[in-house]
């Protein structure tokens, strides 16, 4: 019975009547309780309010995301310059748009100064000398793909919104979290699925009541602790054992990006396990298998998809980490495969450079486009995680 | 066969041994990273430490003082539980009491609350940001203020409604294990007596499981209390020079605090000590409140017993 409650008794709406409660029910039909009626309706509009707020964080984050994702943006500062002689045909939002003011602005000034503005416009064009300028670097092609820029001598993914021709291409970053995200689920899936096969398989009762507490301890650090903690301790440790360079880098977040994922992967991975039937391991024992070849080859089978979910969980949270990676990769926006050179990720983008973006501008919207990026991405994990969950659960209680 | 008996199972042995390690290891990193805090924290705690403002020096470990941040993160804490209870509780409630396991709307909300509960923290800064400061903030000036600025821009209430949106799946997963966990034939015999369903629940079953939505709250606040990236933009400051005083002002934080001092500070080795201890009060305040609740919990179910006879 998966809702013991659910029996339909005691509203008055409630047509089923379920044997025991028919008396209740004869006696509350008398007369129509519209109050409780009204109460009742109530609780069930609060309940909706978690799907509202996934609605709400979907609307919103991606409403300021909705420029760039479309390509509506364009921040190439050389136009083909307008000559004077063109204005009276031009509509005033175009030339508003030119000359980098607002439509209402543009009407406070006449005519002259109108035209001394616009040859101005004309002549600081012709100054810059960046060809770069020319580019509308907010697009789709230059946020993903790598570009030769003026002073470059190879195409390169370039994260750098705060220059004079800001470069947004969002490929470093990715590989930033992907970096990070790596090693730590290299640390904590066999550290997690270890611990999860000894706790719930082969420990005695009395070692899994105190491990299993300690262990779960770890998801209540907060995250800015493990990250000062990596920041403070762990770097400098880290560095003196396998002497790389840039004392801060993808392996020390990875590390305590670990720290973080492990509980999660641990405790899924440990639920998933304890729920395949003792018969299983009983079965096993019998026909004469150790401990550990139960567990090994009859117990874990059974559990891989919860395993499995456990993993997937554990990365959509490595992904969406923030505090640590920010404290402890180097926040360095390179394009490199070593694990040891400083890494700068979505999370820690959008945590530095969010405090000082002009609201509405371009960089504002592209960081919101990261935040919506990790939305969609952790999202569909968590979809994932939970129907491969779900789907276990019902086959181990199938199989009971 | 005899002879395998004999033998030792080496594989066996060895791989048990590993996990063993394994499990260890993991409880000893825990240990160390405790023991590490409290050690160098606990030199630096002192009256003055816990009491002290930032005025006379925020990166200097001889005057500095984390007070304002306590009061703020408690402040957080507090608002954020206000808002987060009566929603969390109520869905729980419906949940549990109400709904059929197998009707979509059921499926739907738990699965919103399950991905509610894996959205990243920045995300929910960004929203924070986006809806509450931004749409709902701005908003209220307009309507109320003729667009002078008072809630359109980062503030207390923001940070702790931006928080309250981000532990609502813990308040919510604890309670309806709590209400679940009640005994049916509690809730038969009350309707039996006359009991409307819901004189039931108000009377009958939410008092039997008050534990477990104070576990709850509990959960809810040790989470808030730790979270540092939902707030960097919807209300925690670098510095203040007063404490807030009202829900528009904005608030300092232990975790933001952390984050500042241990990124921005202009000499980290002077300002190692204040960090350290700042880290541990921030610790000792998670699990003060969770102590606090669980003495809490165990009065609630001494009555209880006492009351049941």
């Amino acid at each position: 019975m998966q809702a013991p409650m659910n029996n339909g008794c005691g509203t008055p709406q409630a047509g089923a009547l379920s044997g025991r409660a028919t008396l209740a029910e004869a006696i509350l039909r008398r007369k129509h309780r519209w109050g409780e009626w009204l109460v009742e309706r109530g609780i069930f509009m609060v309940s909706l309010s978690a799907i509202l707020m996934i609605f709400l964080i979907f609307i919103f984050v991606g409403r300021e995301a909705l420029p760039v994702a479309l390509g509506r943006t364009n921040n190439a500062r050389i136009q083909k310059p307008i000559v004077a002689a063109e204005i009276p045909r031009l509509s005033p939002e175009k030339l508003a748009a030119y000359l980098g003011m607002t439509v209402a602005d543009l009407k406070t000034y006449d005519a002259d100064t109108l035209r001394q503005l616009v040859e101005l416009k004309g002549q600081e064009l012709q100054d810059i000398g960046n060809p770069d300028a020319r580019i509308n670097t907010t697009s789709w092609n230059m946020m993903t793909e790598p570009y030769r820029w003026h002073g470059y001598d190879k195409p390169e993914f370039i994260w750098q919104p705060v220059s004079e021709i800001p470069k947004f291409n969002i490929i470093p970053l990715i590989i930033g979290s992907l970096k990070a995200t790596l090693v730590a689920l290299l640390l904590s899936v066999p550290l997690g699925v270890g611990a999860a096969i000894y706790v719930s398989q082969l420990a005695r009762p009395s070692v899994r009541e105190t491990v299993k507490p300690a262990i779960e301890l770890l998801s209540g650090i907060p995250s800015v602790v493990l990250g000062f903690f990596a920041l403070i301790v762990l770097a400098t440790m880290l560095q003196t054992v396998f002497g790389y360079e840039s004392r801060l880098n993808a392996f020390v977040a990875g590390v305590a990006l670990g720290l973080t994922v492990i509980p999660i992967i641990f405790t899924i991975s440990e639920d998933a396990l304890s729920s395949v039937p003792k018969a299983f391991t009983h079965a096993a024992l019998a026909l004469g298998a150790s401990p550990w070849k139960a567990a090994w080859q009859v117990v874990l089978p059974a559990a891989v998809p919860g395993v499995f979910a456990a993993c997937v969980l554990g990365f959509g949270r490595a992904i969406g980490e923030t505090m640590v990676v920010l404290m402890a990769s180097g926040n360095a926006s390179i394009v490199s495969g070593s694990i040891f050179d400083s890494c700068r990720t979505l999370t820690a983008s959008i945590a530095a450079e969010l405090a000082e973006v002009v609201f509405g501008g371009d960089h504002y919207r592209i960081l919101f486009l990261l935040g919506a990026l990790l939305f969609a991405a952790t999202f569909l994990t968590n979809l994932l995680g939970d129907v491969v969950v779900h789907r276990l659960k019902l086959k181990l209680e199938g199989s009971r | 066969m005899p002879f395998r008996r004999k033998r030792t199972d080496w594989q066996s042995l060895v791989s048990t041994a590993a996990t063993g390690v394994m499990t260890f290891s993991v409880v000893a990193m825990v240990g160390v990273i405790l023991g590490n805090i409290v050690w160098n924290g606990a030199a630096q705690m002192s009256l003055h430490f816990i009491f002290g403002g930032t005025k006379e020096g925020m990166f200097d470990a001889a005057h500095a003082g984390v007070f304002p941040m306590i009061f703020g993160t408690v402040a957080l804490v507090v608002l954020m539980t206000l808002g987060v209870l009566p929603v969390g509780v109520i869905t729980a409630i419906y949940l549990s009491e109400y709904a059929r396991s197998t009707s979509a709307v059921t499926r739907v909300i738990r699965g919103a609350i399950n991905n509610l509960a894996g959205v990243p923290s920045i995300v929910f800064g960004l929203f924070g940001l986006g809806f509450f400061v931004q749409f709902v903030g701005g908003g209220i000036d307009k309507v109320f203020y003729g667009g002078q600025l008072n809630y359109g821009k980062p503030a207390l209430v923001w940070a702790a409604a931006t928080m309250a949106v981000l532990t609502l799946p813990v308040v919510i997963v604890a309670t309806e294990e709590a209400l679940r966990a009640v005994p049916k034939g509690l809730r038969e015999g009350s309707m039996a007596l006359g009991a409307t369903k819901l004189e039931t629940i108000w009377r009958i079953v939410l008092p039997q499981a008050l534990p477990g939505v104070i576990t709850g709250a509990i959960l809810a606040v040790g989470r808030g209390a730790g979270e540092v990236a939902p707030i960097m933009f919807t209300g925690a400051a670098y510095f203040l020079a007063h404490l807030p005083s009202h829900l528009s002002d904005q608030f300092m934080n232990l975790g933001y605090h952390v984050f500042v001092l241990s990124t921005q500070s202009p000499d980290i080795e002077r300002t190692k000590p204040i960090l350290f201890g700042t880290v541990l009060v921030l610790l000792m305040l998670t699990f003060l409140l969770n102590l606090a609740g669980v003495i809490v919990r165990a009065r609630i179910r001494a009555r209880a017993r006492q009351a049941n006879g």
